[in-house]
């Protein structure tokens, strides 16, 4: 069973020292435009996603520090994924735990 | 999500990993683990955003962990759970689940010109219409990021291959099981 683990784990610490590499990636994923994309696209922002676009906002928006997306440091931006990747492991692990406990308890 | 890559045209792409855990947990778990991850990561990051939660889940949470399950099952068959065919079924699960999940995506943009508009016939949402954004979003796909997601899904299936099949869910099979007690040692 801890063999299982140490296997998974491994993978795992793997993905997330990665997950900078990202950062090389220049550009937006087609369709995933923010406001300021597609007003450089079309010259204007449709209204109804005007509207929404201030209906959340993430506590780390972009997997960047909050504040200065976008005006860090490579050092900086690799940082704050790779903390990112983290609370993204801990948190999807520790409600798919908990959930689980849950579930077989009832 | 996180993994961009960039193609030429100087947009970018990501794998979705989403045919590995269908694979491995079975089509129906993986719909639950794809969609906490996705809602986290709008929650948490603002990527996929708040209000397109329910077609993401669609795309990459269901018709990704089910066209990828049944690839990987009907390629594979009765294959041995470490045989190389496998391996095979596995990436080509990758491919064809993210080209299909993003046909889907394609044609969920494509539709909103046509449902949501204001009188002037100026979009409220997406601005590109079907014939746009159906062959952008197949076509990157199919010639671009599902080749990476084939690769990565046939990585770490090899991965858990040799390191414990006992995790993949094809494994709990009668077929496999009766497999597995036949060509176990006999010891004596």
């Amino acid at each position: 069973m801890d063999e299982i683990y140490r296997n998974l784990a491994i993978g795992l610490v793997l993905l997330i020292v990665l997950a900078p590499l990202g950062l090389l990636a220049v550009g937006e994923t087609y369709g995933e435009w923010g406001s300021d994309e597609i007003k450089e696209k079309l010259g204007f922002v449709p209204q109804g996603l005007a509207g929404l676009s201030g209906i959340w906002n993430a506590p780390m928006p972009d997997y960047a520090f909050p504040g200065d997306e976008g005006n860090e440091s490579m050092t900086l931006s690799a940082a704050a994924y790779i903390l990112s990747a983290i609370i993204g492991v801990v948190a999807c692990g520790g409600l798919m735990y908990f959930a689980g406990k849950k579930v077989t308890k009832d | 999500m996180m993994f961009n890559v960039p193609i030429p045209g100087g947009s970018t792409g990501h794998a979705v990993g989403g045919a590995i855990i269908g694979i491995v947990l079975g089509p129906w778990a993986a719909v639950i683990a794809l969609s906490v991850a996705l809602v986290l990561q709008a929650v948490m990051f603002g990527d996929g955003g708040i209000t397109t939660i329910a077609a993401n889940c669609f795309n990459m949470g269901v018709v990704i962990p089910f066209v990828g399950y049944y690839t990987y099952k009907f390629i594979s068959g009765n294959t041995d759970i470490t045989s190389s065919r496998r391996g095979i079924a596995s990436a080509i699960a990758g491919w064809l689940s993210l080209s299909v999940a993003a046909g889907f995506a394609g044609f969920e943009f494509g539709i909103q010109p046509i449902l949501h508009h204001d009188a002037n016939g100026l979009p409220l949402y997406m601005p590109y219409p079907l014939s746009v954004t159906v062959p952008a979003m197949v076509f990157e796909h199919a010639f671009g990021f599902s080749i990476l997601e084939a690769l990565v899904t046939a990585l770490i299936f090899a991965y858990i291959q040799r390191t414990d099949s006992s995790l993949l869910y094809g494994e709990k099979s009668e077929a496999q099981k009766n497999k597995i007690k036949n060509t176990a040692p006999v010891r004596g």
